[in-house]
């Protein structure tokens, strides 16, 4: 995996196995999530590929209560309405994902800065099976 | 030699149509674009042939998919005895159209045409409210998409965002509501040209007819503030910080500057124009900030000459409340932060120092996306002429008036800037 072009499709191979791995330009150091493989602060195309630790805080967020149908699909409408926000990591940068265990009924109660860690929800079986990234205090 | 950051040669506006804004089931793209096509005509002093334009630039978002047409270029050039003379459709999501006026700008100024048409159109109504907002979402960032927001749901965000560094809520954005609902009824063209308190009223009188308990509500914050009459759509915004689903066209006649007279007596010239592109939210240095609008109002202003305090007043992309606030905010009227305290006060009323979407905006004039940019800058061509009837700025010499303009969740941005000399 080491050898993994750094791009989109990469980025989801890690974390299907459950890890969040992103880039590190190999001239100026600067981090990226998910990977770059153009460095947009050097243009250095030198990168490695680094993990991250999955801590963070909660940067900015909304509760979704009118969802697109993929996400209705998934159980959720007005009356189930779901938390997504921007997480601001602890390397420095930042992701955008769910944001689970908070009470998506109540979004006035949930907290900027509310310190949260990474949680991986999977969908489907087999060649199927399909992470992605949420967060949850 | 021209100097990188100023145009060749100026360009004027002599000419403009706008369709009155809804939900047209029954008509078609065609049907807008010559809606507004005739009106332009007719609006050009002097009188002129359209068989005279050089070129045609005409904005669309995504006809493709929401009446399932693609390349309409062609489409509007035969609809306006355009044919065989070059035609290009631009898109840049709800910026389509703001890109297509620069690029006539540019064909001019480069001085390969004299004369040039823009416009931009855009039909959603024949697509249920799910599937308008997939479409549009398809305009947001692939990761935003991915991890389940919606479009109103990014512009939600960074509320929150910008409610954490300013210590304020999403109450304060109900004075941009207000401000928009009390300038639409003046707008003959506003697909909701009602005031708050005419839809306190209608309620009111539906509930009456149906026999149900009277809402009783003490003011227009109070009705915003019932969740029954504006319920939540991505929290903190809920439906009247959203914009509507629209049908419509805009369209302007473009001239080099030294031909300007021979169309009207007193042509309104471009001063200045920006784009910028920008990051998605999880890109983002600032979540508070669209270096989008940064860019393009830098490159405006740098190219005019003028300041943020020469703009007399500007229609400002108010797809949602706390776009209207932030944007702002970027193009300089207002320093980060202050932005929401100004609507408060009231410096953006249509009677205040700096008025903002004399329109109504696009919450309540419509956002027929790929029509949009170009309807602002009808909106500040009209008022620079003093013929924007009742809702013209009242009791001031209207000189310099610009229109900023987004597409997508900030990924393109443009700010124009328009003068009367």
């Amino acid at each position: 995996m080491e050898d993994s072009p750094f791009n989109d499709t990469s980025y989801e191979q890690f974390l299907n196995g459950g890890k969040i791995m992103g880039s590190k330009c190999k001239k100026c150091g600067a981090l990226a999530l998910p990977p770059r493989s153009i460095c947009v602060s050097c243009f250095g195309s030198e990168m490695e590929w680094v993990q991250f630790k999955g801590t963070g805080k909660l940067a900015a967020f909304t509760s979704i209560v009118v969802a697109p149908p993929y996400m209705l699909k998934e159980g959720f409408d007005r009356n189930n309405p779901y938390v997504v926000g921007v997480v601001e990591l602890d390397e420095g940068v930042k992701a955008v994902a769910r944001i689970i265990g908070v009470d998506a009924k109540k979004p006035e109660q949930i907290k900027v800065g509310t310190p949260l860690k990474a949680e991986f929800l999977e969908k489907g079986e087999g060649p199927d099976k399909q992470t992605s990234l949420a967060f949850k205090p | 030699m021209p100097r990188k950051g100023k145009l060749s040669r100026g360009v004027a506006v002599v000419g403009g149509g706008l369709t009155k804004l809804g939900l047209f089931k029954d008509r078609n793209c065609k049907d807008f674009f010559a809606e507004a096509f005739v009106e332009m005509v007719g609006s050009v002093d002097k009188g002129f042939d359209p068989k005279e334009i050089d070129a045609v630039y005409v904005g669309n978002y995504s006809n493709d998919f929401f009446v399932n047409q693609a390349h309409w270029g062609p489409i509007i050039s035969d609809l306006i005895g355009h044919v065989p003379k070059p035609v290009t459709r631009t898109e840049a999501a709800c910026a389509s159209s703001a890109v297509a006026f620069r690029e006539g700008v540019l064909a001019i100024a480069s001085g390969l045409y004299d004369i040039v048409l823009v416009g931009g159109f855009e039909q959603m109504s024949r697509r249920t409210t799910e599937e308008v907002a997939e479409g549009l979402a398809m305009a947001a960032s692939p990761y935003e998409v991915a991890a389940g927001f919606t479009f109103p749901g990014v512009f939600a965000t960074m509320a929150t965002a910008y409610f954490a560094k300013y210590g304020t809520d999403r109450e304060s954005l109900f004075n941009v509501t207000i401000k928009s609902h009390n300038n639409a009824p003046l707008n003959p063209k506003a697909q909701f040209p009602m005031t708050i308190r005419d839809f306190m009223n209608a309620r009111i009188e539906r509930c009456r007819k149906k026999g149900e308990p009277i809402p009783q509500w003490k003011d227009e914050k109070d009705f915003l503030r019932d969740s029954a009459a504006n319920p939540p759509v991505a929290w903190p915004m809920h439906l009247f910080d959203c914009c509507p689903i629209s049908d419509g066209a805009a369209c302007l006649l473009l001239v080099a500057e030294e031909i300007a007279k021979n169309f009207m007596d007193n042509p309104i010239y471009l001063a200045g124009m920006g784009q910028g592109s920008g990051y998605s939210l999880h890109a983002k240095k600032d979540l508070t900030t669209y270096e989008a609008t940064g860019a393009a109002a830098k490159e405006a202003y740098d190219m005019s000459g003028l300041t943020p305090k020469d703009i007399q007043f500007s229609e400002v992309h108010d797809c949602f409340s706390i776009a209207e606030v932030v944007h702002m905010e970027d193009l300089g009227f207002f320093k980060p932060g202050e932005g929401y305290k100004a609507v408060a006060e009231g410096l953006t009323r249509l009677d205040g120092p700096i008025p903002i979407n004399t329109s109504g905006g696009l919450k309540t004039k419509g956002h027929p996306v790929g029509a949009t940019g170009v309807a602002q800058l009808y909106e500040v061509w009209i008022q620079l002429r003093g013929k924007a009837g009742k809702r013209q700025v009242p009791n001031r010499n209207l000189r310099v008036g610009a229109a900023h303009n987004l597409g997508g969740t900030g990924g393109t941005c443009t700010f124009t800037i328009l003068e009367r000399r």
